[in-house]
């Protein structure tokens, strides 16, 4: 198994190398460069000039591109006009409250889908199973952005049980337990109503996984050998109709970076998607190159989690 | 005590289709004795497989109805939480495909240390790794210690069948029911396998039921045979009256579809075995199938008969059978087109 992963991460970085030209190369054909949106409209185009022969901005694009990646691996991804920030301590903010808003929905979504799916898979075609197929066919008809704005309003506003915007209470101190509380309780609804309609997907995957599994031949060898119902759910088909779940796992840890930006729109959550969308309709093209470099190495290292999982569970996937 | 070992009485098993109940085991009556070899032979699609998992009560959709008795235990109603003690302990089933019958996500050591687990408390961990090597070594598994801890899907076909053997008779079971066992092998592996399960006959002292659509494995392995058409025995008899004297009309045509050295034609059965929806309800399922016999030679309900003591036949037509000439059957065949 470790020859597998050992290879598998070699593939990993030069799709990686891969993906840093493809973005910078993407960023070179956007109208303006790093200058654009510092320049002050009363300095002089030769003035100007000058700025970009020192900055390098003259140099052919490989030259460039090994200097991009040098500041890169330095952790400089240059500047935000929009913000007046380094994009790296911008990012880095927003990062944290992206991955603490993801693992609570995500969490949510395992501990709902889970249950449900094998509930609706070994009952199925019974009216539980009906009822928790009708729930899927609701959620994946109901837009995200409705629905969280429905939760927002009935617990934030009517009931005044959750926060309704922010990611912490303002005046306190970062670092106390009181802060990390704050934080919790801030991602606990967008995360609840992120984990309401994404719990479909997997409901059903489990679903028809576990109808499908039941009717392998191992399934009818592990009855002739005696074991009860529970234990053929529980250890045979359970753990085979894990595979495409545990599979998708990765996908969703990708989703931990890039953040899901409906929900922090509505919630005013400060995460990465609300970022995107911010730089995106600003032009704060430093931040926006950052962040699809990001958000592509976060897709490249959910397929790798993805594939190590899989072998993990899945003994003919790994490589003799 | 009496000999017998299973019971079977008027067991019929029938399945769904639309709303209607259709039998895939038509009244199935036989008794197997203790360390004796049961052949059932048939078509595919004659119910020697569901008659099987009846047994087992390994169907999950379908209406059993009649009795079977393991030891005077009706199988057909007991609790299920009986059937779990009796299952893979005093019966126990090897499987047609090896290639989907062990679970790919376990390590074969696993899966026999399961069946070892659910039925022998005592034996402790260490207890049970001892004897599932014992059992690889015994179902001749060469390094036994290393396919242990291999997956399912690291051994070749014939491996992995004798992996299901070793499951099998792992609780030393009183019934070994072999579903086709070397049906999805090569011919050389499939030799191998009959031996195995040959050898173990007289090692572990079972009644064995062997199902299988070949004659020579049961000419070789059985010491009675019954024959399955459409969801009925049509006959039944001691392995050497049945090849020496062969009465029903159906095991007439299969005795002689075995090729022959020497013959250059294949003698073929008309027809083919009707499906579960449109089998012949009434009278004699194979008259179909033997045009050339006269209507009158079949009873109106067919039952069985004993024509010697032990071997029973149902039907009174194969008093009126003949094998037709090929040439003549082919005339036969094109005339009813034209």
């Amino acid at each position: 198994m470790w020859k597998f992963i050992v290879r598998r991460l070699l593939v990993t970085f030069p799709q990686i190398v891969f993906l840093s030209v493809l973005v910078f190369v993407m960023a070179q054909f956007m109208p303006g460069d790093a200058l654009t949106g510092l320049i002050d409209p009363n300095i002089s185009p030769e003035a100007l000039e000058i700025q970009r022969e020192r900055l390098g901005l003259n140099n052919p694009w490989y030259v460039q591109y090994v200097d991009w990646l040098g500041g890169l691996v330095q952790g400089d991804l240059g500047q935000s006009f929009r913000f007046k920030m380094d994009v790296t301590a911008l990012i880095s903010e927003r990062v944290m409250n992206t991955i603490l808003l993801s693992l609570v929905s995500l969490i949510f979504t395992y501990l709902i889908a889970i249950p449900l799916g094998i509930i609706s898979g070994r009952y199925n075609d019974s009216p539980l199973d009906s009822a928790i197929t009708g729930y899927s066919y609701l959620g994946f008809a109901t837009p995200i952005f409705i629905f969280a704005l429905v939760v927002l309003w009935v617990f934030g506003f009517m009931l005044g049980w959750f926060p309704t915007s922010g990611s912490v209470a303002p005046g306190l101190d970062a670092g106390s337990m009181e802060y990390y509380i704050s934080k919790l309780y801030h991602a606990l609804l967008p995360g609840l109503s992120i984990a309401l309609i994404s719990v479909v997907s997997t409901i059903q995957y489990l679903r028809s996984e576990i109808v499908d599994t039941k009717q392998k031949d191992f399934i009818i060898t592990a009855r002739a050998k005696g074991a009860s119902e529970n234990r053929v759910y529980n250890k045979h088909i359970f753990r085979n109709s894990l595979l495409p779940i545990a599979a998708f796992f990765g996908w969703e840890i990708t989703s931990l970076i890039s953040g899901t930006v409906f929900v922090e729109r509505v919630f005013s959550y400060p995460g990465m998607g609300l970022l995107f969308l911010e730089s995106v309709t600003g032009r704060d093209f430093s931040v926006v190159t950052a962040l699809v470099l990001l958000f592509g190495i976060a897709s490249i290292l959910g397929a790798l989690l993805s594939d190590i999982i899989l072998s993990i569970v899945d003994p003919r996937i790994r490589i003799k | 005590m009496s000999n017998e070992l299973l019971k079977i009485k008027n067991l019929s098993t029938s399945f769904r289709i639309g709303d209607e109940y259709y039998a895939a085991v038509d009244d199935v009556t036989l008794t197997l004795n203790k360390n004796e070899v049961l052949g059932i032979v048939g078509e595919s699609g004659s119910g020697k497989s569901a008659l099987a998992f009846s047994v087992m009560r390994l169907h999950t959709k379908a209406k059993i109805e009649g009795e079977v008795l393991l030891n005077n235990q009706d199988i057909v109603t007991m609790p299920k939480s009986k059937l779990d003690k009796i299952r893979g302990d005093e019966m126990a089933m090897i499987f047609q495909d090896p290639l989907t019958a062990l679970n790919p996500l376990t390590p074969i050591g696993g899966q026999i240390e399961e069946t070892l687990f659910l039925h022998n408390r005592k034996l402790g961990q260490q207890g049970r790794k001892k004897r599932a090597v014992e059992l690889l070594d015994l179902v001749g598994i060469p390094n036994a210690e290393r396919v242990f801890e291999q997956f399912p899907h690291e051994l070749s076909g014939g491996m992995r069948q004798r992996v299901i053997i070793a499951i099998a008779i792992a609780n030393d079971p009183k019934l070994l029911i072999a579903d086709e066992p070397t049906t999805a092998l090569d011919v050389t592996i499939q030799a191998q396998i009959l031996d195995l399960i040959r050898e173990l006959k007289e090692k572990i002292h079972a009644g064995i039921i062997l199902i299988t659509h070949d004659l020579g494995v049961v000419a070789e392995m059985a010491d009675r045979v019954a024959v399955m058409y459409a969801g009925q025995i049509v006959e039944i008899a001691s392995v050497e009256k049945l090849f020496e004297n062969p009465l029903h009309p159906y095991t007439r045509s299969l005795l002689n579809s075995v090729p022959v050295e020497g013959q250059d034609t294949l003698h073929v059965i008309q027809g083919v075995v009707p499906s579960l929806k449109n089998l012949p309800r009434e009278g004699c399922r194979f008259a179909a199938r033997i045009p050339w016999v006269d209507a009158s030679a079949h009873e109106e309900n067919p039952t069985m008969h004993e024509v010697e003591s032990g071997h029973f036949v149902r039907c009174t037509c194969h008093e009126h059978f003949y094998i037709p000439d090929q040439n003549e059957e082919k005339g036969e065949q094109s005339n009813g087109i034209s």
